[in-house]
């Protein structure tokens, strides 16, 4: 009851997988996974290596196609965006990446600029907006990939492991980046191999193993008392799929 | 070999005095394949790229086919645009053959191949790195296009200068559909040929000079742009 309200206050299509399978040269690697994302919430995708976390993701942003089964948008147009683990950004310079979006969304060319740049002062990137985006630090990378997103506003937000590959003072800033987003109302789904950020951030848990769906669990309950043998074993660190 | 070494001394003082003759010749060599070169490069940039993003029957014959006309033999252009322009020909009206005109139309023939197979290349691999990124963004194939083709730019300079090589150093095309006409439609090539071929080599070594000096300071300059560029964009 709670998940329908919220959903109608903010208004965010139904994201539905219907038993969604993902075939690559024969090689099943996704499995009948059936799923029904609403509201705003924080959803986290756990499992380990080779679970299928990240072509969940890419199936639900659409950009790859399932093999069989499909992933449907119930309700109004959403508005998407993405955070890859390596950022991939324009060989221009910071403020024109912001820019570029801009213009690929749209955005009068006057309001451009001002928006580019509030952007970068909010990720603290102000300093930096002349700078070739491919020379930025790691973590001035992704905070850039992530005021990208955030210019597109939308309303809901994917993350592949955003914080693989960075150092802890950048983790803490692409975690507090994505609460950012939430409080602004936008559908998080992020993948990751940190248990301690999944706990740091999850409002629930989706728990892949070999392709397949196993858990999908309120994260107090996933961390204290998972379902399956499977997660379990995932908790305490054991080696599993 | 006393001859010679005069040939290269009266080569050298044509140049320092700039004569008249040998000044004509290479503004007309300049201006004929910038044009050549700048007209082709806006054909065959987009061309390039779109080759690059889109798939459909036929494209691996086309992108072969566009490999092996990087080289094309230019007197082979040269008959082809010859037979289009001559007055019995389908564009014959134009009135163009034996002008500057024909002889741009030539060479950009010789570099749209060029251009178009390399960017096809450049782009693909760019492309390769970027396109979920993209996709993600929402751009369109066709807004895909601009948005690779500049940041590719580094990459597509030395292309482009290439097709500048290709066009300015080629005799055979310019011959035929150019006719060597002096003052008209004569250009450092064809002079080196004509003036050879009549013994009066220091006017020929000057051209031959002036030829090396402008290729060798195209490719320095491409080169310095695209160290500076990759340093400075990563």
């Amino acid at each position: 009851m709670n998940t329908m309200l919220q959903a109608a206050r903010v208004g965010i299509a139904t994201l539905s997988f219907e038993a969604v399978s993902f075939e690559h040269r024969g090689q099943p690697l996704l499995a009948e996974v059936s799923l029904r994302l609403e509201g705003c919430r924080r959803t986290l995708v756990l499992g380990p290596n080779g679970a299928g976390k990240s072509l969940l993701m890419r199936l639900a942003h659409g950009l790859l196609t399932p093999s069989r089964g499909q992933v449907r948008w119930d309700g109004p147009p959403t508005r998407q965006a993405m955070v890859f683990q390596r950022p991939v950004l324009l060989k221009r310079s910071a403020r024109d990446n912001l820019l570029h979006a801009l213009a690929v969304k749209g955005t009068p060319w006057r309001l451009r600029r001002l928006l580019a740049d509030g952007a970068l002062a909010h990720f603290g990137l102000a300093d930096l907006a002349r700078r070739p985006a491919r020379v930025l630090s790691g973590g001035e990378q992704q905070r850039l990939a992530l005021a990208r997103a955030w210019l597109l506003a939308p309303d809901m937000l994917f993350l592949d492991e955003p914080t693989a590959a960075l150092d802890p003072a950048a983790i803490r800033a692409v975690e507090a980046a994505v609460d950012d987003f939430h409080r602004a109302g936008t559908r998080i789904l992020m993948s990751t191999h940190d248990l301690h950020q999944a706990r740091r951030l999850a409002d629930e848990v989706i728990f892949l193993c070999g392709g397949r769906l196993l858990e999908r669990t309120p994260a107090e309950r996933f961390f204290s008392a998972p379902a399956t043998p499977e997660a379990a074993a995932f908790l305490r660190g054991e080696l599993i799929g | 070999m006393p001859q010679h070494d005069s040939a290269l001394a009266t080569a050298l003082a044509l140049i320092l005095e700039r004569d008249p003759t040998l000044l004509g010749i290479v503004g007309l060599s300049l201006q004929v394949s910038l044009s050549a070169v700048m007209i082709a490069a806006l054909v065959a940039l987009p061309l390039g790229a779109a080759l690059a993003l889109w798939r459909f029957p036929g494209r691996g014959v086309l992108v072969v086919a566009l490999n092996a006309l990087m080289g094309l033999p230019p007197v082979v252009a040269g008959l082809a645009v010859y037979l289009l322009l001559s007055r019995a020909g389908p564009l014959g009206e134009l009135g163009l053959l034996f002008t500057p005109g024909a002889m741009v139309v030539a060479q950009v023939m010789l570099v749209v191949p060029i251009i178009a197979a390399l960017t096809r290349q450049q782009v693909e691999e760019l492309h390769h790195e970027y396109h979920e990124q993209l996709r993600s963004l929402g751009l369109s194939r066709a807004r895909m296009i601009p948005t690779l083709l500049w940041d590719a730019r580094v990459g597509l300079l030395t292309v482009v200068l290439a097709g500048f090589g290709r066009a300015s150093a080629e005799v055979g095309a310019v011959m035929i559909v150019g006719g060597n006409i002096d003052g008209v439609t004569r250009v450092m090539t064809t002079a080196i040929v004509l003036e050879t071929s009549k013994g009066n080599l220091p006017l020929a070594l000057g051209l031959g000079i002036v030829l090396l000096g402008l290729v060798a300071l195209v490719n320095a300059a491409a080169h310095l742009l695209g160290e500076t560029a990759r340093r400075r964009l990563g």
